[in-house]
């Protein structure tokens, strides 16, 4: 964990101070509500259908059990008893009132959380792999630098007004946890081979009306190079990035306007200005921030203990471990993934009440640590693999062991048409019908690996083209009418998805799901070709046959 | 609207000149890029002080040459949302040394103050006037921050380092 010290605390603490007064001002109208609406977006209030909503930072995805029982406070005293788990490692309160949102940011603010930027034309909430420090083969700790640029962006008197809003996400392992290629900015930690800690930097990804995967912009930054770096990128956007039309706003555009060769030369010209400038970062600032993350004092346990042996008889808790456990860099411990997608339920929303229950299981067995994913789940990061039984009952009776992870049912959606005040669509119910059509949990087994990512418009929050199979919401003459995408993906080989044919009507939409996996079932060469690599083998065809033959 | 600099409200004594007007040949004047481009040595070189309201799309490096002998550089927010001219305002007070008048222009509003100061502004054309009279309060709103600027305020890692320094030293 980070813990945040006096420096921290006391921004974050102004920052609410700022808030309730520039709520003061609109309450009072003294502040438009054109003024308003930025700067209430800079700290994560949009106003929705219904009601307000606050967007809550995770930052990089940690929260300790003393934060996560004060998220589910603020679910119980200000909202109507649950929170969202949103794609990017944000919590997000939909009933909030204007009026009562200060108070609510105070009390986040007693345990280092906030809502800086979660929202608005600036730098949002730095995300990292929710397996940050615990993933076997992970090179070092990404957080590290996470927290160094989550400081470095917050506030940022140059950059808070950028063209559109900036994400960042980092990740220190081969395998991509933080989907970095769908970012404005995804930073791969990798070593030199002088054995330096340093980036590849990518940029221009992102999703919404124009998608884009991210183009690597410069191979190798150094460590102590980063921040001048990003700024230079930031510097150039923000000058050249365009400004007359908010679809065309984002970096990516401007990357590919000019190219990546001259959008890197640019950036590589104003770098070479700054790059000895106050931004660098010596070793003593980086290990004064290293050391600052603190790790558990992990036992020397068994792989294999007899707690574990005794359970393997129990099938659910077998076909939960197979699932849900994954190996830890340690020993005898396992990182534990809790499934927010129950059969029937929302994706990404828990109750007050489970979050309460998941800061005690944590406190019990993970070190008081939890983690939050982009896949809208929720982690605990260093369980003794003895425990496993006990926490899996545990889990069972709050109805987060649903052992879906990875697989058909684990949807990540965004809220759509029953909260969002932009969606042509509704998403939830789309992912509670699938998960109810996928529940048994032997065929979802056996269809192995396959993410369903669903989104209510084009602005792409549920990240449709990078799913495995992708469901977008469209309007057509007042209709609700969805169009299919397979084949994307968000990982280190991240693609946009292919449509394979006319949008369906809502009715439809878990039929033609169902075809699309009968159809891989029939075509796969093997049991263990996943779903995504048979769609790359074949391409989207046979897929489109099997759907549009009776259509 | 009110002229804050120095974190006062003061009397502008810098008057506008239309590009189809007159330059008159002394006292203090504001005049577009555009025309103090078409003769930046002889307008330079006027007897009355010169100042420069510079558009938020072009490059701060044309006016670079004559910093030292303007005496305002007027930069413009067309609304408080385009932030171009932080950018410029880093660049003309960081890069290029420039240690004359740095004016804020536009949708100037009391949210922004402190950004603009941070990036190097010293002077806030502000849109209303309870904003320009609360001034002084919405600056000191803040007391760390995280990123080194020009303005020479201590960052959070610096702060932290310091503090480590002199514990050390203490013990």
């Amino acid at each position: 964990m980070y813990a945040y010290d006096e420096l921290d605390r006391t921004i974050i603490n102004e920052r609410v101070d700022e808030f309730r007064d520039q709520v003061k001002r609109r309450l009072s109208g003294e502040l438009t509500e054109d003024e308003f609406k930025m700067l209430r977006l800079q700290n994560g209030v949009y106003l929705q259908l219904h009601a307000y909503m606050l967007r809550v930072a995770i930052p990089y995805g940690t929260l300790s059990s003393a934060q996560l029982r004060q998220l589910a406070h603020v679910a119980r005293r200000y909202d109507r008893g649950y929170g969202h788990f949103t794609t990017r490692q944000n919590i997000q309160y939909n009933w909030i009132k204007l009026a009562e949102l200060p108070d609510a940011l105070a009390d986040l603010a007693e345990v280092g959380i906030h809502a800086m930027q979660t929202s608005g034309n600036n730098t949002r909430n730095v995300t990292s792999d929710q397996w940050a420090g615990v993933a076997p083969g992970e090179i070092e700790d990404p957080r590290i630098w996470s927290e160094l640029l989550r400081q470095y962006t917050t506030l940022h008197p140059e950059f808070s007004f950028l063209p559109r809003k900036f994400k960042f996400a980092i990740t220190a392992s081969a395998h991509d946890r933080a989907a970095i290629k769908i970012h404005d900015i995804g930073l791969r930690l990798h070593k030199n081979a002088e054995g330096e800690t340093g980036f590849e930097v990518l940029v221009g990804g992102g999703l919404g009306r124009t998608p884009f995967i991210a183009k690597t912009i410069k191979p190798f930054v150094h460590g102590h190079d980063l921040l001048s770096y990003v700024e230079a990128i930031l510097r150039v956007y923000n000058q050249y990035g365009r400004r007359d039309n908010i679809y065309k706003a984002r970096i990516k555009i401007l990357v590919h306007e000019l190219g990546i060769e001259k959008f890197a030369q640019e950036v590589e010209q104003e770098w070479l200005q700054m790059r000895d400038s106050a931004l660098t970062l010596d070793d003593t600032v980086i290990e004064d921030i290293r050391s600052r993350f603190t790790y558990p004092a992990y036992q020397r346990l068994p792989h294999v203990p007899d707690e574990l042996k005794k359970a393997a008889h129990d099938p659910h808790f077998e076909a939960w471990r197979k699932n849900s456990v994954a190996l830890h860099k340690v020993q005898g411990y396992a990182i534990v993934t809790l499934s927010l997608k129950p059969v029937g339920g929302p994706p990404g929303d828990a109750t007050a009440d489970q979050m309460d229950a998941i800061a005690d299981l944590a406190d019990k067995y993970s070190f008081g640590e939890i983690r939050v994913g982009h896949e809208q789940n929720l982690a605990l990061p260093h369980v003794a693999r003895r425990d496993l039984p006990a926490l899996w009952k545990a889990l069972d009776k709050l109805g987060l062991a649903t052992p879906n992870v990875n697989l058909v049912s684990d949807i990540i959606a965004c809220p759509g048409l029953d909260y969002c005040s932009l969606a042509n669509a509704r998403s939830i119910p789309i992912a509670q019908e699938l998960t109810r059509r996928f529940a048994n949990h032997a065929t979802a087994d056996l269809i192995g690996r396959l993410h369903i990512n669903i989104s209510g418009c084009i602005n792409a929050c549920g990240h449709h083209h990078v799913g495995h199979i992708g469901i977008l919401g469209v309007e057509k003459n007042g209709e609700e009418f969805y169009q299919i995408t397979i084949g994307g993906r968000a990982d280190e080989n991240a693609e946009l998805g292919t449509l394979i044919g006319p949008a369906v009507p809502y009715a439809d939409v878990a039929d033609v799901v169902e075809d699309i996996v009968e159809a891989y079932l029939a075509l796969r060469a093997r049991p263990d070709e996943l779903f995504i690599d048979t769609v790359k083998r074949l391409g989207v065809e046979p897929f489109r046959e099997r759907v549009y033959a009776t259509r | 609207m009110p002229l804050v600099k120095n974190g006062k409200i003061i009397t502008d004594s810098f008057v506008n000149v239309a590009d189809d007007a007159e330059i008159p040949a002394d006292g203090a004047i504001l005049i577009s890029a555009a025309r103090f481009m078409g003769d930046p040595e002889a307008l330079s070189r006027r007897a009355g002080r010169t100042g420069v309201i510079w558009p938020n799309n072009r490059d701060v490096d044309d006016i670079v040459p004559y910093l030292d002998r303007v005496a305002v550089i007027a930069l413009i927010f067309p609304t408080f949302r385009d932030g171009r001219a932080y950018s410029q305002a880093r660049l003309l007070r960081e890069r290029h040394g420039y240690r004359g008048e740095l004016r804020a222009t536009g949708q100037v509003l009391r949210d922004q103050f402190l950004f603009m100061l941070r990036a190097g502004f010293d002077a806030f054309e502000v849109k209303k006037p309870g904003d320009a009279e609360a001034f002084a309060s919405t600056v000191k709103r803040y007391s760390v921050f995280y990123q080194p600027t020009g303005d020479g305020r201590i960052t959070a890692l610096h702060q932290r380092m310091l503090l480590r320094h002199s514990e050390s030293a203490s013990q």
